[in-house]
Parts: C-alpha cells; structure tokens; sequence
C-alpha cells in the first residue's frame, strides 16, 4: 500500500513546510461544499503540481474520493500532474495571436531550447505552453513568461526574451 | 467606516465630483480641483505589458524633480481602449491625448508640456493616411465615432477607487432599484429596455429575471459570466479592469429583482489584473454596505464572492459554469430544467455575461425607454467588440446596435494596413462565422448578423486581410472546439475530431474529391445533436467559410494550391525571378538563413535549409513567392 506512507517519504518536494501550509488549505476548506478547485488552486500554487499522491492525501483530508479529484484535475487545464519549470512560458494561440504569427515563434522556441508544448525542459528552467486567448490581442502575438506579458513579439525576439529568465 | 445610507452616499459623490471635475473636461478656472492638470494613464494589461508602468514611475520622478507634484497628478486608469497604441495617456482638462509612450520620451514631454505649455506633437496620434497629427483625443476618428454607455468610465476613473465610481453618477441606480422600486417594477424596466444577453445568445434579460423570480423556493443565486474565452474577445476583461463597480452593481439590482441573496463571479484565472481588481472593488463595497446585509438601510441584503475559473472554455455554457462552482468537472448537461427554475446547487439561478450587468444600473437610473431608443427594431443599446487583426486601430470599440461593420472596421478601425484589402471579418469566435466583403454594410444588430451566416457573439470582431487562407481558419476553430470539447457527447467528441481531420487532411495537400460534402455532413449532423451550444455552434466557421469562400477549398484540393499563401504544405517555396523585385526583403527576414541574395539580382531559396515558417513570403512586397 504505498499511499498509505506519509507523502515526505513518496516524493522529496513535499517538505514539512510544504505539508504544514496543504495541511492549512484542507483546514480551511473542509466540509465546504464546492471547494474542491479552490483547494486545487491553492495546492498547485504551493508545490507547484500535483501529483497523484497529493491528490489521494486531499482525498482523505477532504473526504472527496480520489476518482473525482483525478477526474476534475485533468479536466481543467489550469491543473498539472507533471513538475514546472522555474518559468512557465505561455504562449498565446488566440486567433488574433495566430493571425499575426504566434505559430512561428512555437516553432522556434521547439528549435531554440528543445522543448516542446507541454513538457518542463530538463533542468527545470522552462515549461512550455500553448494557451487560449489571453486577452491581450490588441498586442498581438504575445507570449507571457510567469506573470510578465510582452506583446508583439517576433520569431527574432523570442529567444533573447527567454535567456533573461534564467 | 459605517454603512452608508442614501444621504451619505450623496456628500460622496458631491465631494468626489470636486476632485474629478477636470477630467470630465471642466475648465480650469471654474474647477473646484485642487490640481492643475491631470495625468490619465492607462493601466490596463495592454498598456501596462507595453510599459505604462514605468512611464508611470518615471512620470512621478520627474514632476517631482520639476516641483509639479502638487500641481499635476497621475491617475492610474482602466482600459482607455487604444489598445495598440498603448501605452497611452490623456492630459485633462485639454483633453490631449498621447500615445506609445515610452520611459524614455518622459523627461522632455514634462519640460514642454508642463513646464513650458506646448503639447509633444511628436507623441500625438497621425492620422494614417495623410499622417497629419491629431492632438485631442475627442477629434481622433477612433474615438470620435463611439457611443459609451458600458465604458462610460473607461480611461475617466481609478477602476480601484469606489469614490470616483461614484462622483460618476454610479450606485444611483442602486438607489432607485432599492429604495424606490419593487422588483416587479425592475424586471418591467428591464424588460422596456430591451436588453438582451451580450454574451452571445441575445435572451432577452428581463424575461430571464421574470422566470427566475418566478420559479418557486426561497433561495435564488445570481452569476455573473466573466469566463471569456472566445479567441480574439477582450471586452469583458476590459470592462472588469477598468469599471469593476459597474458590474457590482448590476449584479445587485437583478438579485434583487429576483430575490437572490447570494452571487459569484466566474472569472478566468487567465485574467489576474481583472480578478485584483474585483476584489478590491468587492471589498470597497462591503466597507461602504454597499454589500452585505440591509444595503443603504433597504433591508435588502445580498453578497458577492469571485470564483477563480480553471482553464476550460466549456464553462463560459451556463450549466457547465454551474457543474464547475459546484466543485466537479465543468460539463454541461441537457435543459430543461433551465437554469431559472434549477441552476446552481439546484436552486433557481439567473447568469449574465459581464457586460450585460454593465448595462443594468444606467437603465435603471434613466429607464428603460431611454436605453430603448437607441438602437434597431430588435436590438437596443449599444454593443461593445474587440476589434483586432488586420486593422489599424486595434481596441476596445463601443456603438449604437445598428451600425454597419463598415463603420467600425473603416471608420473607427481605420481600415486595414500594409495596403493590404480587406476580404472578411469574423465574428463570434469559434460559435460564428465570416462575414466577406460583399456583406460589410450589414448593420450589427441580432438578427441581420444572423442572416448573413455570423452570429454577434461575445463581441469578437476579427479583420481578416487578403492573406489570410479561410480554410487555414476554419481549422484553426475546429482545433480549438476539438481541444475544448468536454467529450461528454459523442457528436461533438466524435464529429469535430473527424471534422478537423478532414481539414488538416485538405491543408496538408491530401485533400480529396467528396471532402467538401463529407464536411457539410458531418455540420448538419454535429449542429443538430450535440449536447449544448459548443457543439452546436462549434460548425459554424466550417459553413460560413464553405458559403464564403468556396473556392479556396476547392483550389486546396482540386489544384493543391493555397490562394492566400498560407499553408505551407500547398507552396513550392519559389522565387519567380520574372516578378522580384531584388529587394532583398526576404534575404534579411529568413530566419535559418535559407535565401541566398545579391544585389540587383533575383533571390533564390535553398529548400534543403528552409523551415517553412512563410516569414519570406508574408514580407515580400510584389508578391513573387509561390
């Protein structure tokens, strides 16, 4: 029964102190009818993903079975199973991104740094990801990385704006 | 501080409408504004992701160093709606309005401008064809040809400060409707309006308000739709960043119309200024008892709560919304029961998209005639899109119903750049269609945005230049519908996978004989039998592209050719030294360095290193690329 061992012994991110703040979030929300994406939300802020084994430790917490919490997990694509990069790079595929030649900068990302949508470079320095519209078409192509958003950006530019994240 | 009532909230706006009085445009000598000017800078992600902020920190230093600090002040803005030119600020009382402004041009517009008194006509907005600098932002074509009534308070107010919110007339119709009105008399105003839901459907918002308050059980919940998620459409966003109390307020009034007690936002994650901005203004709200319970000593209490979305388009459906609050995979499910009489945890529900709350409060506070005459027959009010692609003035743009797409693209859009022509605008995301140039002077209102193959939509409005490839298009929707479909129904789980097959097929040069009707098949079936609005929208850019532009598919599959030159599979990658003009363009543009170039002689692509990535023939001036 390998879930029945504490979660620091299972995978070396969960730290004590990572432990003691999901173990405040399941505190909060307990018993709370509808929290299950908020907890989720809060989860993956604090490790950075979650895995398997943290779900069936919420399950517990929240008295929720795994398959729903598994279920609404890989519903949602905010919500990711596999560790990020130290920098998510999100990259705009909205129409009006596109039009203007979002496609061409994934191209060269995929050629630049070897990594492709979805997956986390293997130092952990880039996740890669195709989002929808982000909102911001009046800069049209825009690529975020972390919570900076940089529009008009060119297939030329693009890998000088990634070497700044280091 | 204490709750409000009725007369304090009057000594607010009083004192409020003082400290504005210069930016809605009061001459300085009348003004009651302890400033001399003020700095109206947008904010908005736009602007703020072009550097408004720091132009902002450089703004500051400099007055300060000039001694302007007292005189002159900066206000933060929501969207001013330019979006393109970001980032952008309006000088008030003159009215100025500055453009693409960077850290750099701070120092010198500050010496000029308010040391000295003459305007930095550098900064100012050119007109793009005669390139003659237009300095007040009231005589810029953009701007000069929209009617505001949602974004009166765009680029006017500190979306963060519930005081000026209220110099401008807001939480007057919070007023009326609670201290004045009985709910019946507020659904009946709505219902003379003629508001309709702006996120898309057109259902007559009173109407939805009368069954909700109908429909029997004590609690009631009201929702607010801010899950915006068609490519290309900003507006709620925009609204949100730059008029949260607007939306607040709205919300407010339908529930009391309908007797609800308790509401949510649904907002996308995607949108962190928007959410910030929403709790800000909730929490302002709450400190004024402008939420919470006996609001302005009505007795009507009711409170609000913002739920962060998780990235599924399928949740902008109202029942998947619903299936998402409740903690579950966001999956619709068949109506009836609609939502009025069993919606959120199974209670009557009424949802709205956000910029149908923006209207609420001004109807109320004018009435319901006075919003009912502007507008068509069928379509009152005014309708926000976010005008982007192939357009000069990209942003945020609001009419009257009723005003042709010639209009906004050509007038206020400023037409289409690059000397490129115009050849189709989409509407209405991956739920819409095209509308080609034949029909540009169809008004925009329900009804004839319908009968032209498009629906109006969320507001999306996406210029599309001759070198755009339709079929290219109609794929790039079906990718998305596909990726987003729940897969709760086979129609639209199956149906759109093989659909975008078929079009990936057709634009990878494998095209065949048959592949057209096999498409118009699949529409019919997957329109008529999926379960809720994605699927049954979802075929819709496959017809009005096949009822469009015809051809361009046949050319895809008959000749293997890609008209626009946008499918890479379908071009030769050829230099026709007959028609190049030995610029070079192509030379300096190729990526992988694939062209080979000497002056006064033709270009010729090495095909072994060419990626395809078009970027030779997007820049070619005379076209000489197959």
């Amino acid at each position: 029964m390998p879930f029945a061992q504490p979660l620091e012994i299972q995978n070396p991110d969960f730290t004590k102190e990572v432990m003691a703040q999901i173990d405040q979030v399941i505190k909060q929300y307990a018993g709370i009818p509808g929290s299950l994406i908020p907890v989720l939300t809060a989860c993956q802020e604090i490790v950075g993903y979650l895995p398997i084994e943290l779900q069936d430790y919420l399950s517990r917490g929240l008295n929720i079975p795994g398959s729903t919490i598994y279920g609404v997990v890989t519903f949602y694509s905010f919500f990711t199973m596999v560790p990020r990069g130290r920098h998510t790079i999100k990259i705009c595929m909205g129409t009006a991104c596109y039009v203007r030649g979002s496609g061409e900068i994934l191209n060269r990302i995929q050629a630049g740094i070897d990594l492709k949508v979805g997956d986390t470079t293997k130092d952990r320095r880039y996740s890669l990801e195709a989002v929808r519209c982000l909102g911001a078409c009046g800069l049209a192509p825009v690529v975020v990385v972390d919570d900076k958003t940089h529009g008009g950006v060119t297939p030329d530019k693009i890998l000088d704006i990634l070497s700044r994240y280091e | 501080m204490s709750k409000l009532n009725a007369e304090d909230l009057k000594r607010i706006r009083e004192n409020a409408k003082k400290a504005i009085s210069l930016r809605e445009g009061e001459a300085r000598e009348y003004s009651k504004s302890t400033y001399r000017s003020e700095l109206l800078l947008c904010s908005s992600t736009a602007c703020r992701a072009s550097g408004s902020l720091e132009v902002k920190d450089t703004l500051e230093k400099e007055l300060a160093r000039q001694g302007l600090q007292q005189e002159i002040r900066i206000v933060e803005t929501g969207c001013n709606g330019f979006c393109a030119q970001g980032p952008v600020m309006v000088v008030q009382p003159e009215g100025i309005f500055y453009q693409k402004l960077t850290a750099k041009d701070i120092p010198d517009l500050v010496e000029e401008h308010f040391l000295k008194g003459c305007p930095v006509e550098r900064l100012f907005y050119k007109e793009p064809v005669s390139a003659e600098a237009i300095p007040r932002m009231h005589d810029i074509p953009f701007f000069a040809n929209q009617h505001l009534i949602v974004l009166r308070n765009r680029g006017v107010i500190n979306p963060e400060s519930i005081d000026e919110y209220i110099a401008r007339e807001g939480y007057t119709g919070l007023c009326k409707a609670l201290l004045e009105m009985t709910p019946g008399e507020i659904i009946e105003q709505v219902k003379i309006s003629g508001l309709r839901g702006r996120g898309g459907a057109g259902f007559p918002t009173g109407l939805k308000w009368e069954f909700a308050a109908k429909a029997a059980g004590d609690i009631r919940y009201v929702l607010c739709n801010a899950d915006e998620g068609d490519p290309g459409a900003f507006m709620d966003r925009s609204v949100l960043e730059a008029d949260p109390h607007a939306v607040l307020e709205g919300m407010i009034i339908a529930a009391k119309a309908v007797g609800a007690q308790k509401g949510y936002i649904y907002c996308r994650a995607e949108y962190p200024l928007a959410l910030l901005r929403l709790d800000i203004a909730i929490n302002k709200a709450r400190e004024y008892g402008l939420l919470g319970e006996d609001i302005l000593g009505s007795g009507f209490g009711f409170d609000l709560e913002v739920y962060q979305g998780a990235g599924a388009f399928v949740c902008g459906e109202e029942t998947a919304l619903m299936q998402s609050i409740e903690g579950k995979r966001g999956m619709p499910r068949p109506r009836p029961p609609f939502p009025a009489n069993q919606g959120l945890w199974k209670k009557p529900t009424v949802l709205n998209n956000v910029e149908t709350y923006a209207n609420v409060a001004q109807i109320i506070q004018n009435g319901g005639e006075w919003y009912a005459s502007i507008g068509t027959e069928t379509s009152k009010g005014t309708k926000v899109f976010a005008l982007t692609g192939a357009v000069r003035n990209i942003g945020l743009v609001e009419v009257p119903m009723g005003t042709t797409l010639r209009t906004i693209i050509f007038d206020i859009g400023g037409g289409i750049p690059k000397k490129r022509s115009f050849k189709a605008v989409q509407l209405g995301g991956p739920s819409g269609g095209c509308v080609p140039e034949a029909f540009i002077d169809t008004p925009v209102d329900y009804e004839s945005i319908a009968k032209v193959g498009a629906i109006m939509g969320s507001g999306g409005m996406i210029v599309m230049d001759d070198k755009t490839c339709m079929v290219d298009m109609a794929r790039f929707f079906m990718e998305f519908i596909q990726d987003e479909s729940c897969g709760k129904c086979t129609p639209c789980r199956e149906g759109t996978r093989r659909m975008l097959q078929i079009l990936e097929k057709i634009t990878h040069g494998h095209g065949e004989p048959g592949d057209i009707r096999m498409l118009e098949e699949l529409s019919a079936f997957v329109k008529d039998s999926a379960l809720c609005g994605l699927g049954q929208t979802g075929p819709n850019p496959v017809l009005s592209t096949l009822q469009y532009f015809r051809d361009e598919y046949e050319a895809h599959i008959y000749e293997k050719r890609c008209p626009a030159k946008r499918c890479p599979a379908l071009i030769d990658f050829v230099v026709d030294p007959e028609k190049c003009s030995r610029c070079g363009i192509c030379f300096k543009n190729c990526p992988v360095n694939a062209i080979e170039w000497k002056k006064k002689e033709p270009a010729w692509i090495d095909k072994a290193k060419c990626i395809q990535c078009l970027s030779c023939i997007t820049n070619c001036p005379v076209d000489a690329i197959h």
